[in-house]
């Protein structure tokens, strides 16, 4: 069957794109909502010929908006770090990238 | 000299101006009043005790520094922003201050303030009901006045639909109005900041305040906006469109009502009505779900735990589930039979509107399809929670402004009119609106408290 792909979504899958931590037990009920949107949302694909149409994701007439190339003042290195837990020698502290490579 | 926290904007500034009170004892009153009835209502996550000006309820999703800010997540339990947004630089320099951060859905995502992090909102109007959402403390403090007005924010409806079910006014400005600097984001090309007032002059008051560019928000219109008095001073030649879509399934008999004698009022006061078809917008929540889910799930990757806030399992589930929503959209496979698909009927969508408005000045209609539910009654039901939003999303997706403004009770419960205008055209939609107060007495209502 040609749209069987859209009803079923691999909850495993996404979960692990998304880097949530989601329960067994989430998953399932995960599974079952998502899919009942999905059902949902599948009548746009179904029931709308948008052959011509060119897609909106953007409503402002906005592009390309520039600003003077000035130095501003901005928020200084204890205000940007205040907020983390993870502070060492007056940076951010993560987990290293390459560390399993 | 008790009633100080039921005046408007203007009668507030009017009272000050003339030294009816001082600005303490205006504080004074309604922090009185905060104490007494938040405990209860649940308006306020943070109260500022030292609030100066006239006092406002913020949305606790934009940033004012140096005070909490939650976005009613566990995972911003003790964040505490280090600037001002936009708006609230504008709001302090016109003699506002911020008297508490309003509870809302969790990062705005939900349609009846119950995905909360910190208990539900509860409607002033009758405490088993929901109040709407997302803004939903904004618009509960304001009906219950606990503020003198209300800062929210809208991406589907999240304005205009709590300040109808709690009986107050609400503008969505057009997309671009307004700088979001400062404020969370949550879907980029649908957020807007707005005002949550007890009247139309005063939602027009706040709008000017707060609209405009800052050259921090790309999508920011950059003509300047000029806020007077209204332009319109009768209705008389204006041309009322009234959407067969909207009027049709789902819509509560008793709503329906109230809705039709408001635009029957219109019409006595000069306006002509025009029946219109907007043809998809039978699929605007569809659409809605695929874009704003999408563009969420890109947004809230920055939660990492890492420069601020914690980890991600302590997201709640409807982010969860829109995270989850969106990053499966925009997955390989997928991508163009939701992302781009949704893109073109939204393209559709937003020409249904500009064909419409060939014919006439501006649309009416319900805000919701009924009044405030009971707390609980749709919480396990995510695709009936969403549906609740059918008549707010499509002027979302087409980026036109839109307003609540009371019209009546139904069920004993407040019906907001919904008035939507052109792309910028405000100062239409604003305009009537205050024609239509200045003739009713519907946003004069309060709830007994």
């Amino acid at each position: 069957m040609k749209n069987n792909k859209r009803s079923k979504i691999d909850i495993k899958h996404v979960t692990r794109l998304t880097n949530l931590p989601v329960t067994a037990a989430e998953e399932k009920t995960f599974e079952t909502q998502l899919s009942k949107i999905i059902g949902y949302i599948d009548q746009i694909e179904k029931g709308v010929d948008t052959k011509k149409v060119e897609p909106t994701f953007n409503v402002s007439p906005n592009s390309n908006v520039k600003r003077p190339d000035v130095a501003e003042e901005s928020l200084s290195q204890k205000d940007a770090i205040k907020n983390s837990k993870n502070i060492k020698d007056g940076f951010f502290e993560t987990k290293g990238v390459f560390e399993n490579e | 000299m008790n009633d100080l926290t039921s005046k408007s904007i203007t009668e507030t500034i009017k009272g000050l101006e003339n030294a009816e009170f001082s600005k303490e004892e205006l504080n004074k009153a309604y922090l009185g009043r905060i104490e007494k009835l938040n405990s209860n209502l649940n308006a306020y996550l943070s109260i500022n005790d030292k609030s100066e000006g006239i006092p406002a309820g913020i949305k606790d999703l934009i940033s004012v520094k140096g005070q909490r800010m939650t976005c009613a997540s566990k995972v911003l339990e003790d964040y505490v922003p280090p600037y001002n947004a936009t708006v609230i630089d504008r709001l302090i320099a016109n003699k506002i201050s911020v008297i508490g951060k309003t509870n809302l859905d969790e990062f705005a995502m939900g349609s009846s303030g119950e995905n909360s992090a910190y208990g539900p909102t509860l409607n002033p109007w009758n405490t088993e009901k929901v109040t709407g959402g997302t803004s939903s403390g904004s618009a509960c403090a304001v009906a219950a006045d606990l503020c003198t007005f209300a800062l929210g924010t809208d991406t589907g409806g999240s304005i205009r639909q709590p300040a109808s079910l709690c009986g107050v006014v609400g503008l969505k400005p057009s997309y671009g109005r307004v700088s979001r600097y400062g404020a969370q984001a949550m879907a980029s090309s649908l957020d807007q900041i707005g005002p949550i007032t007890k009247t139309v002059a005063d939602a027009r008051m706040v709008f000017g305040w707060i609209s405009g560019a800052d050259g921090y928000d790309s999508n920011c219109i950059n003509s300047k906006l000029e806020i007077q008095n209204p332009k319109l001073n009768t209705l008389k030649g204006i041309s009322i469109g009234l959407p067969k879509e909207y009027f049709g399934k789902g819509l509560d008999r008793e709503v329906e009502k109230t809705i039709k004698s408001a635009i029957k009022k219109l019409e006595d006061l000069g306006a002509s009505t025009v029946e219109i078809n907007l043809p998809h917008t039978e699929y605007a929540v569809a659409v809605y779900y695929i874009i704003m889910a999408s563009e969420v799930s890109s947004n809230l990757s920055r939660f990492d735990g890492i420069r601020f806030g914690g980890n991600r399992d302590l997201f709640g589930s409807e982010v969860k589930r829109r995270i989850m929503l969106g990053t499966f959209a925009l997955s390989s496979g997928y991508f163009d039979d939701y992302f781009i698909k949704a893109g073109k009927v939204r393209t559709l969508i937003k020409q249904d509107f500009e064909k419409v408005f060939e014919i006439c000045d501006l649309i009416a209609g319900p805000v919701s399809p009924t009044t405030a539910w009971n707390i609980g009654e749709k919480i396990k039901d995510p695709l009936t929670m969403y549906l609740s939003d059918v008549y707010t999303i499509p002027a979302s997706l087409a980026g036109i402004p839109g307003l609540s403004v009371p019209c009546g009770f139904a069920n004993d419960l407040p019906v907001g009119l919904q008035i939507l205008g052109k792309y910028l055209d405000e100062e239409t939609i604003l305009s009537v609106g205050e024609i239509y107060q200045s003739a009713t007495s519907w946003h004069k209502k309060r709830p007994k408290l």
